[in-house]
């Protein structure tokens, strides 16, 4: 007989381990479900995870890793400090989009102005959108107790609706011929988000994502205001005898994060998407909460979980147009990702005893 | 060590195989920007794939990615199939637009075709079909079923595709009945069952009896049959399972002849960019077999229609025609232009309500 028995400490080694027992787990379970389909198992994840990595064309798919990965860290990082002191943060998605409405609708506001303060503007303005996005969930859970999960996932919905909203009317090109969508600003110097590098695919929001990453590590490592974050997650009661402020930590968490996914959504219009476009988002702020939890809350973690999520998708088109794969086959392999990671959370905190039954 | 081997063994077999089969195969590839099941507007691109495979059997290899995001997903997938060798590339939806000027780019010898833009280059051509024209058809069939002289119309995005289909089954539902009104609800996507499901109960119960659809899943057909008395058109592809009601007849996207000439073009070599806006005439519109529940002088006169249009002795936008706001925009006998039905961004009077902006 199986038995589920609590550690007393959660165990150091499974927190460490489910990551990449789940990954391990997706691939196996995952070359099952492709063998189903009729596909060689092997050589589905092989082109998922080596193709981009390895394959013959990796000088174009390295350089993708890091336009697909970064926006998912920058907003995970953000996210996972929220996550880390218990204030749940689901509405990146909507903080992503502001960000971008604002920032993009800054730089237009210019056009056609070439000038070198316009960008920089531009990443205010996306830091802004973002935040103040954030700032409604924050403010009516500090003044009046509303449940920051619902508020924040709520205003995702209104920030698509802005987003159509803008981009049919307020952003619309001029010169679009009446179709929907901003200028492209790619085509526009000062306010283009071009990679520093040609073909490196390293581009502001690639280097904002690592210094992210860097202050995250610090700020929880070394400094009080990120003590406070852990004590509050790991155990509420004794971060309160700290003297830790609650409302001040849910205003930081909740705005730190509003700020970074602003910052993603920013650096993605202005760079590899260009426009402002109905259908702009791609669901990266929700997809930052897997890679948050799949890189256990730890900065370095998540840039390595950012990295294993965008060689899916990129593996994953790969897949699909090489081997036939149907998108829908490859959606439930990520989806696979977490629900291992998941499952396999429990051995952290639970072990496995095979018992034999015990006369009470 | 041995995994390693195993993995470069497999790489090897891997690279060596796909190397076998480029040899003088003709190579196309196509982004889709819903899934091929959508019953709607990839299902039928992904029909007129088939056809080129159907086509030239062994002398073509079609590849394909659905669910393909708008923006840098479609720039990398499309970078992805050049790479892979593709000599054509279809990208079927508006918003490919900038990502397919951008790899057209870097790949001069590829030829791409991009669905509905306006963009073109010397290796990028646009192709549409003047679905307004189905929409005449579709207008004076609801013109005359309609009792409660309601129809309503759910919008997919308000650009002037979309404008140009309520404004044509407007006018010609008008034509045969003075008294239809429309009621326009924005469902604001391309396909989302639930959405367009709830859109179609709304008008339904606004009183509603005919349901025209700009979006591409079959939701609005079966809100309609729950309804009972309420009859729809299939959108882009014929819909026939909700035959012969509600389903009364269809506007269907057929790429198919397209898609077959231009990928021969390719192999001959006399590929050249172009646009290519092309109606019932050509095939590219196609109108689905009208049914049993429509009176054979209504069918009749639809028929009529259909084949004025496709003949060219009747244009759907023949003056006189107002604006909404009163003015006039085509005097009597005067067919609009091209250029201004690209970009329509009005409705024609008698509309209600505004375009959202």
């Amino acid at each position: 007989m199986i038995v589920l028995e609590k550690r007393p400490q959660p165990s150091q080694t499974w927190s460490m381990a489910t990551p990449v027992v789940a990954v391990l787990a997706t691939m196996f379970f995952g070359g099952v479900l492709f063998a189903a389909l009729g596909k060689n198992p092997v050589e589905a994840i092989m082109t998922i995870f080596w193709e981009p990595l390895f394959g013959e064309f990796s000088f174009y798919y390295r350089p993708q890793l890091l336009i697909k990965g970064a926006p998912l860290v920058l907003i995970a990082i953000g996210l996972s400090l929220g996550f880390r002191a218990g204030i749940w943060n689901i509405g990146a998605e909507g903080q992503y989009i502001m960000g971008a409405i604002v920032g993009a609708g800054v730089g237009l506001a210019f056009y056609p102005l070439e000038a070198w303060y316009i960008f920089p503007l531009m990443v205010i303005g996306g830091a802004l959108g973002g935040w103040i996005w954030a700032m409604i969930p924050a403010i009516l859970k500090v003044r009046f107790g509303t449940n920051e999960i619902l508020v924040s996932l709520m205003l995702v919905y209104v920030a698509e609706q802005m987003l159509a909203s803008v981009s049919l009317g307020l952003l619309k090109n001029p010169e679009g011929y009446g179709f929907p969508g901003s200028r492209n600003l790619q085509s526009w110097d000062s306010a283009h988000n071009a990679e520093l590098f040609v073909g490196s695919g390293m581009h502001w929001g690639v280097v904002t994502a690592l210094i992210a990453v860097i202050f995250a590590y610090v700020l929880l490592n070394r400094h009080m205001l990120g003590f406070h974050i852990r004590l509050t997650g790991e155990a509420p009661r004794a971060a309160k005898f700290a003297g830790v402020n609650p409302a001040r930590l849910i205003l930081f968490c909740l705005g730190a994060s509003g700020v970074l996914a602003g910052l993603a959504g920013l650096f993605e219009v202005a760079g590899p998407a260009g426009q402002i476009t109905i259908d702009f988002n791609v669901g990266y702020g929700f997809t930052a909460i897997i890679v948050a939890f799949l890189g256990r809350l730890h900065p370095v973690g998540i840039v390595l979980a950012g990295g294993v999520m965008a060689l899916t998708y990129i593996g994953g088109d790969i897949a699909q147009s090489n081997l036939g794969l149907p998108s829908a086959a490859i959606q439930v392999f990520q989806g696979m990702l977490l629900f291992f990671l998941l499952a396999l959370d429990l051995l952290t905190n639970y072990r496995i005893r095979l018992a034999s039954k015990e006369v009470a | 060590m041995k995994l390693t081997s195993l993995l470069a063994t497999a790489a090897l077999g891997l690279g060596l195989a796909t190397a076998a089969v480029a040899a003088d195969k003709t190579k196309v590839g196509f982004v889709y920007v819903g899934p091929v099941g959508d019953g709607g507007w990839t299902y039928e691109h992904d029909q007129g794939r088939k056809a080129v495979v159907a086509e030239f059997g062994d002398k073509v290899e079609t590849v394909y990615v659905e669910n393909v995001a708008e923006g840098p997903d479609s720039e990398r997938v499309m970078t992805q199939m050049a790479l892979d060798g593709a000599d054509l590339i279809f990208t079927t939806s508006f918003g490919y637009m900038d990502p397919t000027i951008n790899v057209a780019k870097k790949f001069p010898n590829v030829k791409f075709e991009h669905a509905t833009g306006y963009k073109r280059a010397d290796n990028v051509s646009t192709y549409s079909a003047r679905f307004y024209e189905g929409r005449a058809v579709q207008g004076t069939i609801a013109g005359h079923m309609t009792k409660s002289n309601i129809v309503g119309y759910i919008g997919s995005f308000p650009i002037p595709e979309v404008i140009r289909g309520i404004n044509s089954a407007f006018i010609h539902a008008r034509k045969v009945n003075p008294d239809v009104e429309f009621k326009i609800v924005w469902a604001f996507t391309w396909f989302d069952p639930a959405k367009e499901a709830d859109a179609a109960k709304v008008l339904i119960e606004q009183g509603a009896d005919v349901i025209l659809q700009h979006t591409d899943s079959t939701a609005p057909q079966a809100a309609a049959q729950a309804a009972g008395n309420v009859i729809t058109f299939g959108q882009a592809s014929d819909m026939s399972e909700y035959a012969p009601h509600p389903r009364v007849s269809s506007i269907i996207d057929d790429w198919a002849p397209y898609y077959i000439a231009r990928t021969k073009a390719v192999m001959d070599g006399t590929w050249e960019s172009k646009d290519t806006w092309d109606g019932i005439g050509a095939g590219m519109v196609g109108i689905g077999e009208i049914s049993d529940a429509v009176p054979a002088e209504v069918k009749a006169e639809a028929l009529a229609i259909k084949d004025a249009l496709a003949d060219g002795s009747y244009h759907a936008f023949t003056g006189p025609i107002k604006k909404q706001d009163g003015s006039d925009w085509l005097g009597d006998g005067e067919t609009a232009d091209d250029g201004t039905l690209a970009g329509m961004n009005f409705y024609v009077e008698g509309i209600e309500g505004d375009i959202p902006q």
